[in-house]
């Protein structure tokens, strides 16, 4: 590509095949979020899946570990740009989560405390791709960063790992959540840099 | 997605406050952008690495003018370069309008709105300003902006002057404040926020915009003052 702006080097040394493009490498961690943090307590939480003959599977924060946590350790990127990598979390596998629910349905809705939603495949969330996650750099996850719980989704951008989960619901046809409906892509696969549509 | 990099030339710079700069683009296929978005912006060094940022649009002309005003980190690899080392007739690309979310249209309806900006926030609630004075707009409108000094603070002369019967706009001075100026000096609290912006009780709509650490604590105060989540929207620009 013959463009380029005028004396910009930028910084190097960043130079990582697990950043994707148009990305940069944060060591911090940044936070994002569309509105007021939601403080929820652990005693209060609770996870509904949702299917389509709208019977609720429910688990309570003990119940949800004593599916079992397994330790995670992933590379996150966010369609700010920044990405940050090997970060170690702690979790319960969505695998564990829907062993037990049946659905014919390919797409699912992640609600969250606070009124946030985003979409995404059923597939994206099988198969050791997606965790509820508690524990993020060996601390419980704090409210700014979607404590108690959130979705961890690393291979899409991460605004798809939606802070303060608190259900999904299995639903027929991909629609759009929060930040899809303002725009963002439907499916934000940071390596195809799906950021808008 | 990659056809819809615009490719802009710089036209103006000029330096906002001490350490940032407010820098005109014209940008020929921009499409216009409602108040309060804002666009990526991409530089590509001669060897073909290249950086992205997100800036807020603080002004768009029909023509594809586009206005922003960048805050310089020091140690960003990003916003120095763009306050100390561009100039007139450089070139680079951008993205957008991106986010309809943290917006605010003329007419969407009748709240009033409050606005409250940390420094460099303030660019996308200035947007917002602008368009509810060219609408002639009567919704009520309040901005409550919090810088370290006067010298600090982002589109100053632009803000006295829009400020009227539908438009009021208080500072905050964290560091220093204008020589008899009658408020305190420090840092923004929840009784002072309290104090100077619209009270739950009228409903308003609430825009915050700055970095990461301002929006949240505004944000949670905002919640303890009686005001509902859904009507508090964030932009946070990052850092701690
Ligand atoms: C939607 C959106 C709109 C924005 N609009 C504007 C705008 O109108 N004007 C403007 O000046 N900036 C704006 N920003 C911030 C901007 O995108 C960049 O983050 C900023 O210019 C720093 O980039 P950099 O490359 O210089 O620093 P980087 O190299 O990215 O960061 C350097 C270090 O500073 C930290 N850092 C990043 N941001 C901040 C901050 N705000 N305060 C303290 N530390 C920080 C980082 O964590 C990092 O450690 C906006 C951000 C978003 C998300």
């Amino acid at each position: 590509m013959p463009f380029a702006t005028r004396g910009f080097s930028g910084r190097r040394g960043q130079a990582d095949t697990r950043v994707p493009p148009g990305q940069t490498m944060v060591e911090k961690w940044p936070v994002l979020s569309a509105g007021p943090t939601p403080q929820v307590e652990t005693r209060d939480w609770e996870l509904t899946v949702q299917d389509e003959t709208g019977t609720d599977h429910r688990w309570s924060w003990d119940e949800l570990h004593a599916l079992g946590v397994e330790d995670i350790t992933v590379d996150i990127h966010c369609v700010t740009h920044w990405s940050k990598l090997g970060m170690a979390w702690r979790g319960v596998s969505l695998d564990k989560i829907l062993a037990n629910v049946r659905s014919e349905h390919r797409y699912v809705m992640a609600h969250s405390y606070g009124g946030y939603t985003t979409n995404l495949p059923l597939e994206d969330l099988l198969d050791g791709k997606a965790w509820i996650a508690t524990e993020a750099e060996g601390e419980p996850l704090d409210p700014e960063h979607g404590g108690p719980a959130r979705l961890l989704v690393p291979h899409l951008y991460f605004w798809k790992s939606a802070k303060w989960v608190r259900g999904l619901t299995m639903m027929p046809d991909n629609d759009p959540g929060f930040w899809e409906q303002y725009g963002y892509h439907l499916y934000g696969d940071p390596w195809k840099e799906q950021r808008y549509r | 997605m990659r056809s819809t990099w615009h490719s802009a030339t710089i036209v103006e710079t000029r330096a906002e406050t001490p350490h940032s700069v407010r820098m005109t683009l014209a940008v020929p296929t921009w499409p216009g952008s409602e108040p309060g978005s804002h666009l990526d912006v991409r530089l590509t060094a001669p060897d073909g690495y290249q950086a992205s940022r997100s800036y807020s649009v603080a002004s768009s002309s029909p023509w594809g003018h586009v206005v922003l005003a960048i805050d310089e980190l020091p140690d960003g690899e990003v916003s120095p370069f763009l306050v100390n080392e561009a100039r007139p007739g450089d070139t680079l690309e951008v993205h957008g309008p991106l986010g309809s979310y943290f917006v605010w249209r003329p007419g969407q309806n009748d709240r009033p709105v409050q606005l409250i900006a940390g420094g460099s926030g303030v660019v996308p609630l200035y947007a917002m300003a602008v368009a509810h004075d060219l609408a002639e707009d009567t919704t009520p409108f309040q901005l409550l902006y919090s810088v370290r000094t006067p010298a600090d603070a982002f589109f100053a002369a632009e803000l006295t002057e829009l400020a009227g019967p539908s438009f009021q706009v208080t500072h905050v001075y964290t560091r220093q404040a204008p020589t008899g100026w009658p408020g305190t000096v420090g840092r923004l609290t929840r009784d002072t926020l309290a104090a100077s912006t619209i009270p739950p009780s009228e409903r308003p709509r609430v825009y915050v915009c700055g970095s990461t650490g301002f929006a949240e604590t505004v944000a949670t105060w905002l919640l303890d003052l009686g005001h509902s989540t859904t009507d508090i929207l964030t932009e946070r620009f990052g850092g701690l």
